[in-house]
């Protein structure tokens, strides 16, 4: 088996989520590393699309901001918030990227506070920018993240983004629109998706060199478990090679 | 219309458009020379205690110069529109020049890591804040723009972010669901970067142009900073390609590398190594007063600043970075 390290791991895994056809929302980093492998893996017809403008640009390296040149480089339209943010509320965006401090089980995001005191936190961090939007309108929202403790609470401090919210039926309820939310939260660890009625997250498959122990003991609440626990297909020889070749050969990533 | 639930955030802007119809009735629609330096743009337009909003993205196209210029400048008090702000945000809370920020994004430099000058300030307490998210602040100017007071959007119902927004939610009298309203933001003054623009305002965009199409039109007061100026003949041939029209605009500046050491596209990339100087510096109090009096304090323009930073050699250098062009000839 090839050597690969757990970021590695995490764009090949999430790169395989992305359908042909299909149109994504991401990020700069690791969401757009797993776009532009997707890209030139199974998914060529895949569309990627940045949140201040840029719509299928033909990424030459990986973007340092998701506004910057290289996100309309040889892209069909540079257009702006509005479109974008309009069309994914129209029901055009598949799915998107998020990442956040803490995640909890119904999937919500925090990328705003730790502390009470809302006029005076204990940490801040930047907010929302366009995260609550494509967690809003996106139909599947997925997390590529390290997995610890710290990380997956069991309630979020504060929710910026919105996850299944309370679980069950809450988010459909709260007006958001309906039948989009978190599908897969990607770890070093193992792949959680979430229980259709519950909304909770749960396991369904791990990756290879951790245990289920690993994956629970890394988790601030408990994780459900899918009927059937598989092992998460490790990256090719391929697709990591077109990973360290094309997608990131300055390891602006994957040397994280 | 019933409000079913609304956020605790304070607005720092009055939505009401017959106020703002008030203010675009007595602002001048002459088609007249408005070309000034950014010192008296800026000493003319921005004033203490004014809602002020900066065009551009996330290092992109951001009015640079004009950020160094406020600071230089001294402005205090300022409310802030945080739209995914980050050099600029950056440069402002150096200056400590806002007291209120509307928060889309601020702090952060995307993938280049926290200012912790500016999360320092954030944490102490001495900035009012009210959350939203980019697109909430996009549709509050897309609503001054329209001329009506709110847009109703479907973003962060159910979620912290609408509890701290400035946000209404509501039914709709046609379907029954429900929907957030975003009232309009008219700032008291907003400075857009350009590529180019005549000396009466009318201006070009290329590229992204995130939300700066409606900020222009939302804002009571704007000053335009261009990379250059040029005929009105150029509008006059291409109308198609003009982004702003004139009697948006009440100032227009001729700032070349205007938005350095940002992205402007096509013309220059981000000085890259310069950004991490700026996070870096920060982190010692010390370093970074000197840092500031020799970046911004102690230059007179936006040229004594470049000058500083690797001049045009530097600026060459960036060019062919954003074309991706190899020009080293070494």
């Amino acid at each position: 088996m090839a050597d690969y390290s757990a970021m590695e791991m995490m764009i090949c895994s999430a790169a395989r989520e992305l359908e042909d056809g299909s149109t994504v929302g991401v990020g700069t980093g690791a969401p757009c590393a797993a776009a532009m492998l997707a890209q030139k893996t199974g998914s060529p017809n895949l569309t990627i699309m940045f949140e201040a403008g840029g719509i299928a640009p033909l990424l030459p390296e990986m973007p340092i901001s998701v506004g910057d040149s290289r996100t309309t480089w040889k892209a069909v339209m540079a257009s702006g918030m509005c479109e974008i943010m309009e069309t994914a509320c129209r029901g055009m965006l598949d799915y998107t990227f998020l990442g956040g401090a803490q995640i909890d089980m119904y999937g919500n995001l925090n990328s705003t506070r730790i502390g009470d005191d809302h006029q005076k936190p204990k940490v801040r961090f930047p907010g929302s920018g366009g995260a609550n939007d494509f967690g809003s309108f996106a139909w599947r929202m997925m997390v590529m993240t390290p997995q610890d403790a710290k990380r997956f609470v069991e309630r979020v401090s504060y929710i910026t983004t919105p996850g299944w919210l309370e679980g069950g039926n809450s988010r459909a309820k709260s007006g958001l629109p309906l039948n989009a939310g978190p599908y897969k939260i990607i770890t070093n660890m193992a792949v959680m998706d979430f229980e259709p009625e519950s909304k909770r997250m749960r396991i369904i498959s791990i990756n290879h060199g951790y245990s289920e122990k690993d994956v629970l003991d890394n988790c601030g609440f408990e994780l459900l478990k899918a009927p059937k626990i598989s092992e998460t297909s490790p990256p090719a020889d391929e697709e990591l090679r077109i990973l360290r070749d094309e997608v990131d050969p300055l390891k602006l990533v994957i040397g994280r | 219309m019933e409000v079913l639930e609304q956020g605790i955030g304070k607005l720092f802007t009055d939505p009401d458009a017959d106020k703002a119809r008030e203010f675009f009735r007595k602002k001048s629609r002459r088609m007249e020379n408005k070309l000034m330096t950014l010192k008296d743009a800026i000493a003319k337009y921005v004033h203490d205690g004014d809602y002020l909003a900066i065009g551009g993205f996330g290092a992109i196209r951001t009015p640079i110069a004009a950020c160094h210029e406020i600071v230089r400048q001294g402005r205090k008090k300022l409310a802030f529109c945080g739209h995914t702000s980050t050099h600029d945000f950056q440069i402002l809370a150096a200056g400590k020049c806002f007291n209120r920020v509307d928060i889309a994004y601020i702090i952060g430099l995307e993938a280049r890591g926290l200012s912790a000058v500016a999360r320092k300030y954030m944490e102490s307490g001495e900035v009012e804040v009210t959350e939203w998210t980019n697109y909430c602040l996009s549709a509050r100017m897309k609503a001054a723009a329209m001329g009506v007071s709110f847009v109703p959007i479907r973003n962060i119902m159910g979620t912290d972010t609408f509890k701290y927004s400035g946000a209404k939610k509501i039914k709709c009298p046609f379907t029954g669901q429900y929907y957030v309203l975003m009232p309009a933001l008219y700032p008291d003054v907003s400075v857009i970067h350009v590529h180019e623009a005549d000396i009466y305002g009318n201006s070009r965009i290329r590229g992204i142009t995130i939300s700066d199409l409606d900020l222009a039109r939302a804002s009571k007061h704007l000053i335009i900073t261009a990379e250059r100026i040029v005929s009105t003949e150029t509008f006059r041939n291409e109308p198609t390609y003009t982004s702003i029209p004139f009697y948006l605009a009440d100032a227009v500046c001729e700032v070349p590398f205007g938005s350095y050491p940002g992205n402007m596209p096509y013309e220059y990339f981000s000085d890259e190594e310069h950004l991490r100087e700026w996070l870096h510096t920060e982190k010692d109090a010390e370093a970074f007063e000197q840092f500031l009096e020799e970046n911004i304090y102690s230059c007179e323009t936006h040229f004594d600043y470049i000058r500083k930073n690797g001049g045009i050699e530097k600026m060459w250098k960036l060019r062919a970075k954003e074309l991706m062009v190899n020009n080293d000839t070494e």
